[in-house]
């Protein structure tokens, strides 16, 4: 029996479980796929935002701007990659400027400093390679870039050092009220718990109505996006958005915290939640759309293409609290953009329902800090030095696009809630996520996976389940 | 800091025989730095036979012919090091590597040897939309996978691109047991050799399909399937097309692009058309003393023509430490005799290696290396040195996948002391 | 009469050329531009032969396989079963290039050789 089980290792789910961990409570994390951060926590903008798209006085707006003051101190704690860059709502049309005043009224309504309109000769001065027509962009200085993937990793792997039980490969089928709380079937047997937090992404309209008379509705929104090489990456220096608007939302280009060039998304709704197959048609409506705010965009230099679903309630508002029909049972659904900036205020927000509901108390064990993989490229020589004669894992490179070394894969499958699959590694070290896509590094890593975990090479996965790499040995079938 | 007169990136079949030719030329101090766990580079999964005709006038395989390299190394005592990945040459050729036994450490080159070889275009490059389940190779990749570690990516393929690796793949996997559907290329022609398409799809009755790609990747752990379609001239699908596949494998011989981090890294200039190093006659880049050969300065599809060319490579960066010596000895700069002629490639010639000459330090033959655009049956190779036309050779065929060569006689181009451009061209009469 | 459609290899050029057969008998070669292709074409016809290259485990060795080669050309027929009979061969290092790891493959005469050391 659980204090609290909360369906969904993404980055809301994960953020309330860290949360959580500060009072004394068990906690546990179930969670379909083989690693944290498998959903729309993987496959995002990875902005922080600066806070003025969601209306006025909404859950959205003030998590957002809450959840990005929270974000330097956060990322400092946890050791994850985060930048205060900065980002540019650009207006084309001299027409549109009202719509851009909008913007800025709301943001300041919603309390996002720092917000300023800057007119085209700035506007070039910022950045050079801004299309010829923007005529005046709304400056955010407070919007970010962050690392979707560290920062979910980060709070997942502080929450299980203070004691939170992660259990992967375990599907949510049926939820079921008792005495003492819920009943969760699971393909993994049944788990019980008194209150339950369901973060469960796209899929959180499926696991609310199984407890709740007041249906809601998630619908996947697809968003294809292209990554570019690093060699682009400095193409422009901050976020750029298109202001909504007669030309449709636009796409957004920006920097990434490790240096490459990020263009996207699309907004395709679908049926299907595990829909994150590109389309030709979304991936040349990124590629058109995002020249029409920043101009000589090198395409050549695409590295790869993704999509992310996101999970979009049909009010375009978070839905966090107690359900009204299933006491014990809260909600942390519609977690659609900005909930990644927002997710730090969700985590605290959540563990403050919880925390009224069971009355817990403070857990004087929690340790609030957690180091990251280390990253040698950031090291000066004679540490690096240092570190090498420490452990020579480290002077050896596995991953020759991203310059990972094997101490760093090693440091990602042996830490808590350690890297299975190749995905996973990638996600923790980036090994594999470089421009020549894990050509080189698969092998090796494959290699480094089965002696590490004990398993044969052939079992090794890309991402768990039947996404086996080899499918056997050499004549097996002759 | 360590000194060497000549540092050489890359152990495969350029950095070899730039090392042994070298030494032959009289340069002792040679370190050649290998990132991976032994000499020889990607032909030690090139296990296939067809190397060597032209070096060594047998067929070799792969390993066999790095093998020869690799002894004439060991017998000159080359020094060597392995499991070093290069992490940065600065353009004062101060070399920065890293291994976990040396650590982090730097090294000064008299010259450095830019031969650190090319790597696959990924499905990235390609933006083929679908899903990304396992599945997907690079057809390098499973070469790895099946020649040097025995496993099987997988039981039924599909190839996109049939480039030389792709077409061997496809005869490696049959041989291992896999089936092989289908190859399908993009372009209206294959991008590889005769003797590949009829001794890898024919003999095992594989078909390849001209303008085709993929348009659909199914499966979202592991590769179902794929669509097929054919393309029209701009290669675009053409809608109503459209094959359907199983498969549970997609492999992928999409093209090579030059390795140029490194080189990139240091200053040294580009070519947009080879994504290699821009070089002069001695292979010499805009950096003084910085030489580049084999696949980082253009793909090549012979490996004897890396060995050739690399042997030069090595000469000249040899003679170019050699030189630095007595210029030193003597307190003078370097001089500046002869002039420098740019080579021109135009009318389907895609580019030339090198790119520009000078016509006193050019060797008695230099050969020019080239590509072109398109196919062209029964045409002519002209040289031109300005407007007079010094060469004009018939071919029956001549095909982008098909490295092609004139050799330029040095005397013959000092008979023109106002020489202001040499062009190299296609023409059909 | 019967006809065989090949495409010689000879160089870049793959002139398509036609062997007309009466029997076991080469009636013409045509198609080709040059001797080399008509030299392909009659042993194309009547002893194709291939080298087979393959990989076996190796026990011992800095790698997990090493590759090898039938030493000389085998018949185009008999390539599956050179390889079958190569299917769970596993030599002990060391090893080197030009070993025999098989004698006389699938009953060709020709033996398998190392191609690498191990």
């Amino acid at each position: 029996m659980y204090d609290v089980i909360i369906i969904g290792a993404g980055v809301s789910g994960c953020a309330s479980a860290r949360e959580l961990s500060r009072y004394r409570a068990k906690v546990c994390v179930l969670e379909k796929a083989e690693d944290v951060c498998c959903g729309t926590s993987k496959a995002n903008s990875a902005i922080a935002h600066a806070g003025y798209d969601a209306p006025a006085g909404s859950l959205m707006a003030k998590l957002n701007v809450q959840g990005n003051r929270m974000m330097e101190r956060l990322s400092q704690e946890l050791d994850f990659a985060f930048r205060r860059i900065g980002s540019l709502v650009i207006c084309r049309d001299r027409e549109e400027m009202p719509n851009l005043q909008a913007l800025y009224d709301r943001g300041v309504a919603n309390g996002v400093e720092g917000l300023r309109i800057v007119e085209q000769e700035e506007l070039r001065r910022m950045e050079p390679h801004i299309s010829e027509d923007a005529v005046a962009a709304l400056y955010a200085p407070t919007a970010g870039i962050v690392c979707p993937f560290g920062m979910n990793i980060a709070f997942a792997e502080n929450a299980a050092v203070n004691g939170v039980t992660f259990r992967f490969d375990t599907e949510v089928q049926d939820i079921r009220r008792t005495e003492r709380g819920w009943l969760i079937e699971t393909n993994q047997g049944p788990f019980e718990a008194k209150c339950v937090v369901n973060a469960a992404g796209v899929y959180a309209d499926v696991i609310h109505n199984m407890v709740s008379e007041q249906k809601i509705r998630i619908t996947p929104r697809r968003g294809d996006y292209c990554l570019l090489d690093k060699s682009a990456g400095s193409h422009v220096s901050r976020v750029i958005f298109a202001l909504p608007g007669k030309y449709g939302k636009g796409v957004l280009v920006t920097p990434t915290v490790h240096g490459n060039l990020l263009i996207g998304p699309t907004a395709i709704d679908t049926e299907d939640k595990e829909g994150v197959n590109t389309t030709r048609a979304g991936l040349d409506q990124v590629l058109e759309k995002a020249g029409e705010n920043v101009k000589d965009l090198p395409m050549r230099s695409v590295i790869t293409s993704f999509a992310g679903l996101r999970a979009h309630e049909e009010h375009h508002e978070f839905r966090i609290g107690e359900v009204e029909d299933a006491a014990g049972f809260v909600d942390c659904a519609g977690i659609e953009s900005p909930g990644l900036t927002a997710s730090p205020a969700i985590g605290v927000m959540v563990s403050e329902i919880v925390r009224k509901i069971l009355q817990l108390e403070e857990n004087p064990a929690f340790v609030g800090t957690r180091k990251g993989i280390v990253n040698p490229q950031e090291m000066p020589m004679e540490e690096r030095r240092q570190l090498i004669r420490e452990n020579p894992a480290y002077g050896n490179i596995i991953c020759r696009c991203e310059m990972v070394t094997e101490g760093e894969i090693l440091d990602a499958i042996r830490r808590p809630l350690g890297a299975r699959s190749l995905d996973g590694v990638k996600r923790r070290t980036r090994a594999g996520m470089g421009r020549c896509q894990a050509g080189f590094c698969s092998p090796r890593v494959m290699e480094i996976l089965a002696r590490e975990c004990g398993k044969d090479i052939s079992e090794i996965t890309k991402a768990g389940g039947a996404s086996k790499i080899v499918v056997g040995v050499n004549k097996d079938s002759l | 800091m360590k000194t060497y007169d000549i540092v050489i990136i890359g152990g495969g079949p350029a950095g070899l025989s730039a090392a042994v030719s070298a030494k032959k030329s009289g340069t002792d101090s040679i370190l050649i730095l290998e990132r991976d766990k032994e000499l020889g580079g990607i032909l030690n999964q090139c296990i296939h036979n067809g190397f060597g005709l032209h070096t060594f006038k047998e067929e070799l395989t792969g390993p066999e012919y790095a093998g020869r390299f690799i002894e004439q190394v060991q017998e000159l005592q080359i020094e060597y090091k392995l499991h070093t990945m290069v992490m940065d040459i600065s353009s004062d050729k101060v070399v920065t590597a890293m291994n976990s036994t040396d650590g982090l450490f730097e090294i000064r080159a008299g010259a450095v040897i830019l031969a650190m070889g090319c790597r696959e275009r990924s499905r990235g490059a390609l933006n083929i939309p679908g899903y990304r389940p396992a599945g997907i190779f690079s057809a390098g990749t499973a070469q790895r996978l099946v020649n040097m570690e025995g496993y099987l990516p997988g039981r039924k393929v599909v190839i996109l691109g049939s480039g030389d690796i792709g077409l061997i793949m496809a005869r490696r996997m049959t041989l291992e047991g896999a089936q092989v559907q289908v190859v399908a290329e993009l372009m209206p022609y294959s991008g590889g050799l005769k003797r590949n398409i009829v001794q890898c799809l024919d003999d095992y009755g594989i078909p390849l399909k001209l303008s085709h790609t993929v348009v659909e990747i199914r499966g979202k752990e592991r590769v179902e399937g794929i669509t097929l379609a054919q393309v029209d001239e701009k290669g675009r699908p053409v809608a109503g097309t459209e094959e359907e596949y199983e498969c549970d494998t997609l492999l992928l011989s999409v093209g090579l692009i030059p390795e140029n981090e490194l080189s990139g890294g240091m200053g040294v200039e580009l070519s947009r058309v080879t994504s290699g190093p821009v070089v002069n006659e001695s292979l010499e880049t805009n950096i003084e003393g910085v030489f580049a050969c084999g696949n980082v300065l253009h793909v090549h599809d012979l490996v004897d023509f890396v060995s050739e060319e690399a042997a030069a490579a090595g000469r000249n960066a040899a003679r170019y430490v050699q030189e630095a010596g007595s210029r030193k000895a003597q307190g003078t700069d370097k001089e500046a005799a002869g002039r420098t002629v740019e080579i021109c490639a135009v009318d389907g010639v895609r580019y030339t290696v090198p790119s520009r000459i000078n016509t006193e330090r050019m060797e008695d033959i230099q050969t020019v290396r080239f590509r072109v655009g398109g196919v062209y049956k029964n045409c002519f190779v002209s040289v031109y040195l300005d407007e007079e036309r010094i060469l004009h050779r018939k071919r029956p065929v001549m095909a982008p996948g098909e490295m092609e060569e004139v050799k330029l006689k040095r005397e013959e181009l000092l008979r023109h002391p106002d020489l202001k451009a040499i062009t190299v061209k296609v023409e059909e009469v | 009469m019967g006809k065989r459609e090949l495409i010689c290899i000879g160089c870049p050029m793959g002139c398509p050329v036609t062997v007309e057969m009466e029997g076991d008998e080469i009636v013409s070669v045509s198609g080709n531009t040059c001797p080399r292709g008509d030299a392909y074409a009659r042993k194309e016809v009547t002893n194709p032969t291939r080298i087979v290259t393959s990989t076996v485990k190796v026990e011992g060795g800095l790698v997990e396989m090493i590759s090898v080669k039938t030493k000389e050309d085998i018949p185009k027929d008999k390539i599956f079963d050179c390889v079958r009979a190569l299917k769970g061969v596993t030599v002990k290092a060391p090893v080197h290039i030009g070993d025999v790891i098989l004698a006389d493959v699938a009953g060709t005469g020709v033996d398998v050789v190392a191609t690498r050391n191990a």
